[in-house]
This record gives structure tokens, sequence and C-alpha cells, in this order.
């Protein structure tokens, strides 16, 4: 059983070290000659403008979490109408039931106004 | 068939089906006076949730094609965690309206992880497990950073979040591994697979796979070694949310681990025994040294419970049934004495500013002679000392260890009872012998009232009327053991 997983070994043990070689090579073998413009933040030519971690707004966060929601749901529905032949009346409730709570989750978020940008 | 299948998780459907109703109706009424509405019918059904588990039908029966089961020992959990949930619920509102944080997605977030917690206890399945451990744990983290404007409580929400789903994978990993080398998610599968070997054992990669479900259990449980968000979290929560992470979760996921360990590794009591003792003695011995450090109650209740796992644990480690029923027994008996405390914490008030400093219980017994009375009935209760209702917890999983030769597991225990007793004795020293400069509030909220009066009369009592407890955790532990 576990010899299968020998060639996983291999490979492993081959990345790795290829990964280890190539970083000693370029420390050992390459001429080293740094300075400041060398070693300093590089930002397309320009002197870096600011910390690059910025503060933005939360409502892209929101946008984002509200389209995942609804984007998986249609990838749901998509093989639920394909097979709703087979799965009969069982299947076609439980998708029902599936879309209520979902509803229920976008009445909240409208009251809420997370629909709003303003 | 079906219709029987429904039946059979009533209780949980139930209240999922009110969360979503609630949730609209606090949409809808977004105001102070709405926020209480909806926590009062949460209130309400958390209570018919009770009374549809306690009329539900004591025999085993198994429903979603093996996924979910109800047994007397899910059944006797329920109880237990939904008291939790209930109680804890409502010790919150007077706070939670004090703070200036009262919001109707409290009540609601609180009703969608009791779901979770009560469908936890049902599980049957790896994939019913990893499912509801989510649902109980996503609505958690929500509020652990209620108080968002505060740093604290979001900083607790984060690391709470972080290390949960560190937890969480770890566990997932672990059921992959069972999977791997069993071939079967379901409990029940697994109990039948190496029922009629002899002799048989658990294959290598199962019991690594065990290893880390175990690793991930002790993480909800808030277990030596993976403990160390215990104390963060629960200082940094709001302390509604504090009581109700000390008490419901915690339950669950004992509930949980019991069963994960009874049913489906059942046969291979050898195999995880010193995975569970290991866990116990360093939670017994790090809840007993943690806590004597600490100047912050919600710290110091933190390093308790992490103690209180431990002893738990050992009637777990004993791996029979009087094990069992002990940790049944010290579970319920925590409930009590943990929630009781924790309205006491939240009684706690000095010019209507909430007090967390363990010196602020200085001239209690003064100011407010029948609450220092409750405060000493649960601190000498958590230390164990006799006659209260923790002495006997202590008492079953001590005994359970001792029958199987344990005998020094309960040895710790004992030892680690008597440093703990310092922290909890200085407790009621600070409230009887010493003075503060400035008298505490008198009066207070009637739910708060309440809840610290039945856990005291239940902490203080057990000793007279054993039998309802007691009685009802045997057909519990006998469930899991036909």
């Amino acid at each position: 059983m576990l010899e299968d997983y020998l060639p996983i070994l291999i490979f492993l043990a081959l990345a790795i070290g290829l990964a280890v070689v190539i970083m000693l090579a370029t420390l050992v073998v390459a001429r080293q000659n740094p300075d400041s413009d060398k070693l300093s933040a590089y930002e397309c030519g320009f002197e870096a403008f600011e910390d690059t971690r910025r503060k933005f707004d939360v409502r892209f966060y929101l946008v984002a979490i509200l389209f995942i929601i609804f984007d998986l749901e249609v990838a749901f529905l998509f093989p639920w109408a394909v097979a709703l032949g087979d799965i009969g009346l069982a299947g076609f409730w439980s998708m029902m039931l599936f879309l209520g709570i979902l509803t229920v989750g976008f009445i909240y978020e409208w009251k809420k106004g997370a629909l709003e940008w303003e | 068939m079906s219709q029987s299948y429904l039946l059979v998780a009533l209780p949980e459907l139930f209240l999922l089906a009110a969360g979503l109703v609630l949730l609209v109706v606090g949409a809808f009424k977004e105001t102070a006076a709405g926020a209480r509405l909806v926590s009062n019918l949460a209130l309400g059904t958390l209570a018919i949730t009770l009374v549809l588990v306690l009329v539900a039908a004591p025999d085993r029966a198994v429903a979603f094609r093996g996924n979910f089961v109800m047994d007397g020992f899910a059944g006797f959990m329920k109880v237990v965690v939904l008291l939790g949930a209930l109680g804890t619920l409502a010790i919150a509102q007077p706070y939670l309206r004090r703070e200036g944080i009262e919001r109707f997605e409290y009540a609601v977030l609180v009703i969608f992880s009791t779901a979770g917690m009560s469908l936890l206890l049902s599980a049957n399945s790896f994939l019913a497990l990893y499912i509801s451990l989510e649902l109980m744990s996503l609505p958690l983290y929500v509020l652990a950073a209620f108080q968002r404007d505060t740093y604290k409580s979001t900083e607790a929400g984060l690391k709470y979040f972080v290390l949960g789903a560190l937890a969480s994978g770890m566990l997932l990993y672990g059921v992959s591994l069972v999977y791997g080398f069993t071939g079967t998610i379901f409990f029940e599968e697994l109990t039948a697979l190496y029922l009629d070997e002899e002799g048989a054992e658990l294959p290598l990669g199962a019991l690594v796979g065990v290893v880390f479900i175990a690793a991930g259990l002790a993480f909800k449980l808030g277990a030596v070694p993976f403990h160390m968000w215990t104390p963060d979290v629960y200082e940094g929560a709001p302390t509604a949310v504090t009581a109700l992470f000390a008490a419901a979760p915690k339950l669950a996921a004992m509930g949980l681990t019991v069963r994960v360990f009874a049913e489906p590794f059942g046969a291979f009591v050898a195999d995880w025994q010193q995975i569970i003792i290991a866990v116990s003695v360093g939670s017994m011995v790090l809840g007993a040294f943690g806590a004597i450090g600490q100047r912050n109650i919600k710290r110091l209740l933190a390093y308790s419970g992490i103690g209180h796992v431990g002893y738990a644990l050992v009637g777990l480690a004993a791996g029979t049934q009087s094990g069992v029923y002990g940790v049944l027994v010290y579970m319920t008996i925590y409930l009590f004495m943990t929630v009781g405390t924790f309205g006491v914490v939240l009684a706690l008030r000095r010019r209507g500013q909430s007090l967390e400093q363990i010196d602020d219980f200085a001239g209690l017994g003064k100011d407010q002679p029948l609450l220092a009375l409750a405060t000493a009935i649960f601190m000498f209760s958590l230390a164990g000392i006799p006659p209260l209702a923790g002495f006997f917890g202590k008492l079953y999983v001590f005994l359970a260890a001792i029958e199987v030769g344990l005998v020094w597991l309960a040895v710790i225990g004992v030892l680690t009872s008597v440093v703990g007793a310092y922290y909890y004795l200085r407790i009621v020293k600070l409230v009887y012998f010493d003075s503060a400069p400035e008298a505490l509030d008198r009066g207070m909220e009637p739910e708060l009232r309440g809840v610290i009066a039945v856990s005291a009369v239940v902490t203080a009592l057990f000793v007279v009327v054993p039998g309802p407890i007691l009685g009802s955790a045997r057909v519990a532990a006998g469930a899991l053991f036909p």
C-alpha cells in the first residue's frame, strides 16, 4: 500500500533538492555587489509611494461576499436542473427549501441596507 | 418513511426554522424594542425545543441515511446544552442593554449556534459531525466579536476564528485519513467493521487520523495542548458571550467527543486511551496552576474551565460505561456551576460599570449578602468541596478511573483539585473578609436573579435530591454501551 506513494516521495525529494540547489547556487556562484539603490524598494521605476497595506472600504468585501453566495447558488442550480427528472419531488422541494433559506438571507441584507451604495 | 425522518430531527428543524423566522422579524423591526422582542421569542423557541427533546421517543432512531441519530445519550446532552443556551441567553439580555450593544442578531446567532450544537450531539457520521461543528462555530466567532467597536472583542473574534479554522482543518484531515484507511465515514459502519474480529487492530493510518480528530475536538473543548485561545477569547468577548462559550459549546463538544471515542472507536480503547489521558492530565495541571496568577475573573474562569474539562476527561479515559456516566454527571453539574458563576460576574457592578477584576469581589459579603452566599456556593462547588454538587461530579469520574486501575490518574486529579481550591477560596475570602472603598451596586434584573438562584439551588441541593440527574445520566450512558 505504502509503496504506491513512492513516486510522490521521489517527486518531493526532487522538488526540494532542486529548489535548494538553485538557491544555494545563486548565493555561491553569482557575483554579489549590493548597494543602496539595488536594495531599495522599487515600484515601476518610481520611489515607493505609500504603504501597500492600505485601508479600503469594507463595502467591497460585502459585495464580494454577496456575489459569492448567489454565484454558488447558480452553480448549484445547474446540476439540479439537469438532474430534476431523476431526483423527483423530493429533489424539487429540497431546492425550494434551499432557495427559501437564501431568500431569508436576502431579505435580511436588503433591510440592513447592504445593497445600497449611496 | 421520509415523514418519520423529519420527526426524528423535529427539535433541530424547529430550531432552525424559528431562527429564520426570527431573522426576518428582527430585520423588519430594528429597534431596541425589536431586539427585546426577538430575544424573548428566542427564549421561547429554546424552551419549546427543550420540551420537544424531552417528549421525543427515548428509543434509538436513525435518520437522513444514517447521518443523524437520536438516542438516550443525544437526548440527555441536548437537554443539558439547551438549558445552558437558555440560561446564558436570559442573562445576556440585561447585560447587552447596559453595554449598549443590544441588537436582535445576538439572539438569532445563539439560536443558530444552538441548532448546530444539537445537530452535533446527534451526528452519526463524520460528514454530519463536520457540518454541524461549523454551524455551531461560525455564529460563535461572530458573537465573540459582537462588541465590534472595542479592540478586545474584535481581537477575541479574530483569534477564535483563525484558530478555530486551524482546528477544523486538523479535524478534517483526521477524518480523511480515517476514511482512507477504513473506507467509511459512518459511525455505525466503523463500529461494525472490527466487531467480529478478535484482537483486531486499527490500521496505523486510521490511528493517525484518530489523533488528528482528537486534536480538533480538544480545541473545541479548550483542552491542553489546544487551550491557547481560551483565556484570550474569554477575556475579550463580552461577558454574556463568555458565559455562553463556557456553558453550551463546551458541553456539546464534550458530548461529541464521548460519542466519537465510545462509538466508532469503542473497540480500540487501548489505542486512544493514552491520548485522552495525556490531554486530561495536561488540562488538569494547567487549569490548576495557570489560574493562580490571574487578576481578571474571566481569565480565571477560562483556566478553571480548562481544568474542569480535564477532570471530565478522566471519566472518558476510563473508557467504560461508568466512566461515560461520570462525564455526563460532571458536565451537567459543571453547567449549573459555571452559568451561576457567570451570572454573579454579570451582576457585579459599581456605579453602573461592569467589573471584571477579581479584587472587585471585595466587600460583596457586606453589600449583597444573598449574592455573596451564591458566590460562595459556586466557588466551594467548583473547588469540589462536599457536600456541594461539584464534589460528586469529581467523585464519579475518579471512581470510574480507579475501577479500571488508573489510580494514579485519580491521584493527579485530587492533587490538582487541591491546588485549584486555592484560587476559588481566595475569591470567597475576598467576598467575606475584605472590604472595598466603595459599595457595589444593589439590585439586579429579574432574569439574572432567577438564573443565579436556580443554579445555586441546584448546586447546593444536589446532595439532597441527586436522583433526577444521576438517573437520567445513567440511562444516557447506557445508550452508548448496548
